[in-house]
């Protein structure tokens, strides 16, 4: 057990994929910049320009070109700086990678990994987004989010191990964030939520950089005597509900905690998975954290009303609770 | 290939001097169109660039800036050479690194800083930040923070220009980086086949952020990517203030006249990193110094005084003035109010209901 920060994990998780002969890395600023965000940082200069491809700017052509490499018999890693930038790769990404191994009837399929990145700043309307419900509402698609760095190691190779496309996203402001992480071999599957924290009164069914807030708010509410189960669902899609309603049947409450919009986001379809099952077990009606369903604004004054707090979450814990 | 900036240099150490020289260049015949003044105005606006964003970076420091912060430090020439070619009826588009274009196209400083200052009294109202200074009553669209896609807004309005006539033509400023994505191609193919009067102005700063111009683009003269579609298309040294001028001046008018678009390819360097988070590993500091050395402003600076057109100390004087009016936008955005919460509802986000003159009353 070693403790690494979530970049670390994510490079060990990398060298690790690199072994593969199969495996290169094709993305934007990657090599000769030294990685926007540090993770790929001496890479091109240990495995070289054939396996770290410096790519120009055309995200469709990263994603073509990993989906044709990955079905021919490659392992790609495709980087795509910032999730805002996926857009441009909509088609090969929802057209083509997602679709291809069931419309040719299964013969061939595409073990692809799409790297990418949530997180705000003040970068404005364009380059705070999160799409993750888009991903996740997209048969053919595996969808991961890991909180941890242990996680990020472990689900990483999970993906890599994949026979299809898996959308691995990250998040800018969760690089930094240390966490034990085991040494050498280590998977976490895909499609298995976990607990994140245990309590009895109320449960945060949550993933990515709000399990971390979401621990937070538990332990901000701990002084005040509520005790909060915090559910990591790590995965979208598939997406396992088995451990927050295993929760939920046990505290009756519920709050779900996503860093995106709130109509038609990821938490709607959370939610309604808890009404869906849970209705027997409810005692109060689900609240749900969120970005305010805005462009993000650049003013530090708006942005910092748009996105989740702590404050906000331990306020609709309260509000589920019908605590003050 | 168009004149290099080497030549000005000849010109202005050769005893004689471009004027008793009798010699026509792009500098005398801006002198007989124009006047010294508004030679010296040229000076005044990529001083007022350079100043200003110096400024910027000071003020990121100090954390009253936040998110991106792309300068123009070292390519104004480009920017204020272009621009000045256009009439209040043209419009301009560019990318994220904006805020040379919108001071070149005359949009106020105070308003500026007080967007990067993220106040209500900012060009975009304090909502877009560095990347999106506009101003719609200069005919100023926008910066734009999705590499490539804006060239195809700009031929939207090329086309709105020449179907309602009305003489128009639009600039659009992007970087060598996003010559590579489906939109330039999208952009240049429309811009062509229906003769829209758009003239493309990419500024090569050999790097598409970290990434070498030979590592991202098969063709690294990228005014060669116009032969595919049979545009116009030339390489110019974009850091020739009076030569941008005058060859933008030419691509304008081509695409003014009717005959379609022009790729101008303008070569030039950023001084700083690509933007303020930037280590520039990828580049050594003594390339750095090389191209710092022929300051495109320095140069200009240096031409006007050589020439005769300024002494420098009226120069020195601008400069001051120009110190100054940063100063008093620092203090205007400082005062400015931040913007308040109607930004976080429906009023924020959906745009009053469009007149309804035009739609038949009896519907309404
Ligand atoms: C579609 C898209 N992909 C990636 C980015 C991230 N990005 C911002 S600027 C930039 C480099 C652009 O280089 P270039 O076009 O040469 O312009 P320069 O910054 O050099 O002026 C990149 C990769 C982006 N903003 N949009
Ligand atoms: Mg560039």
């Amino acid at each position: 057990m070693a403790i690494l920060t979530v970049r670390e994990a994510l490079q060990q998780a990398l060298h690790e994929a690199m072994q593969d002969e199969r495996v290169f890395i094709i993305g934007e600023d990657i090599g000769h910049y030294g990685s926007t965000y540090g993770v790929t940082a001496g890479f091109l200069e240990k495995y070289g320009p054939e396996r770290i491809r410096d790519a120009p700017i055309a995200e469709a052509g990263i994603l073509g070109l990993a989906t044709g490499a990955a079905m021919a018999g490659m392992r790609p890693i495709a980087e795509i700086m910032s999730v805002n930038f996926s857009l441009l790769a909509f088609d090969i990404i929802i057209n083509h990678a997602a679709k291809i191994y069931s419309m040719f009837g299964g013969k061939f399929s595409v073990p692809l990994v799409m790297r990418t990145t949530n997180g705000w700043t003040q970068l404005s309307a364009t380059h705070s987004q999160s799409f993750d419900a888009m991903f996740a509402y997209i048969p053919g698609l595996k969808v991961v989010a890991p909180a941890t760095p242990a996680d990020m190691k472990g689900m990483f190779r999970a993906a890599m191990a994949d026979p299809d496309p898996v959308i691995f996203i990250e998040h800018t402001l969760m690089y930094g964030i240390k966490g034990e992480v085991p040494d050498g071999d280590y998977i976490v599957p895909i499609g298995k939520s976990v607990l994140a924290r245990e309590g009895r009164h109320l449960t945060v069914v949550t993933y990515s950089r709000m399990v971390h807030l979401s621990l937070q708010a538990a332990e901000l509410l701990a002084q005040e005597g509520i005790e909060v189960e915090v559910v990591d669902l790590r995965t979208l899609r598939p997406l396992d509900m088995s451990v927050a309603l295993e929760s939920f049947k046990k505290t009756n409450h519920a709050v779900v905690v996503t860093e995106d919009w709130q109509s038609y986001g990821t938490s709607a379809e959370i939610a309604t998975r808890l009404y869906e099952a849970g209705f027997d077990y409810l005692d109060a009606p689900i609240q749900r954290v969120n970005f305010r369903e805005v462009p993000m604004p650049y003013a530090k004054n708006l942005e910092l009303q748009v996105v989740v707090t702590t404050e906000r979450i331990v306020a609709a814990i309260k509000k589920v609770l019908n605590r003050s | 290939m168009q004149k290099q900036r080497g030549s000005t240099k000849a010109v202005t150490s050769a005893t004689q001097s471009v004027r008793s020289s009798m010699t026509s260049t792009p500098f005398t015949r801006a002198l007989e169109h124009l006047g010294a003044d508004q030679l010296v105005e040229y000076y005044r606006q990529m001083m007022l660039i350079r100043r200003f964003e110096e400024k910027c970076q000071e003020m990121y420091t100090r954390s009253k800036i936040g998110g991106f912060l792309h300068l123009y430090v070292g390519e104004e020439a480009t920017g204020v050479g272009a621009i000045s070619n256009l009439q209040p009826q043209d419009h301009v588009f560019t990318h994220y690194r904006d805020h040379g274009h919108a001071i070149a196209r005359g949009l106020d400083i105070n308003p500026l800083m007080a967007e990067l200052f993220g106040k209500d009294t900012g060009c975009s109202r304090g909502m877009g930040g560095s990347m999106h200074f506009a101003d719609v009553t200069k005919n100023f669209w926008g910066g734009y923070a999705i590499v490539g896609s804006h060239l195809l807004l700009a031929d939207g309005v090329a086309l709105q220009c020449k179907m309602q006539k009305t003489n128009g033509v639009v600039m659009v400023f992007f970087g060598d980086g996003a010559t590579n994505g489906g939109e330039f191609y999208e952009a240049l193919n429309f811009a062509q086949l229906w003769k829209l009067p758009v003239v493309f102005v990419c500024e090569n700063n050999l790097f598409a952020m970290g990434t070498p111009l030979e590592v991202h683009s098969s063709v690294t003269e990228i005014y060669r990517k116009a032969n595919a579609f049979d545009m116009k298309s030339m390489r110019i040294d974009g850091n020739d203030l009076l030569g941008v001028r005058e060859q933008v001046g030419e691509a304008v008018e081509h695409a003014r006249s009717g005959k379609g678009p022009v790729l101008v390819e303008a070569m030039t360097y950023r001084f700083r990193g690509h933007s303020a988070q930037d280590t520039q590993k990828y580049r050594t500091k003594e390339d750095v110094e090389k191209h710092r050395s022929a300051d495109p402003l320095e140069a200009y600076r240096k031409l006007l005084i050589d020439e005769e057109i300024c002494p420098a100390s009226r120069l020195d004087a601008i400069d001051v003035q120009i110190d100054a009016e940063v100063d008093a936008s620092v203090e205007f955005a400082d005062n400015s109010p931040v913007p308040g919460n109607e930004w976080l509802t429906d009023a924020g986000i959906y745009a009053a209901p469009l007149e309804t003159q035009t739609v038949d009353p009896t519907l309404v």
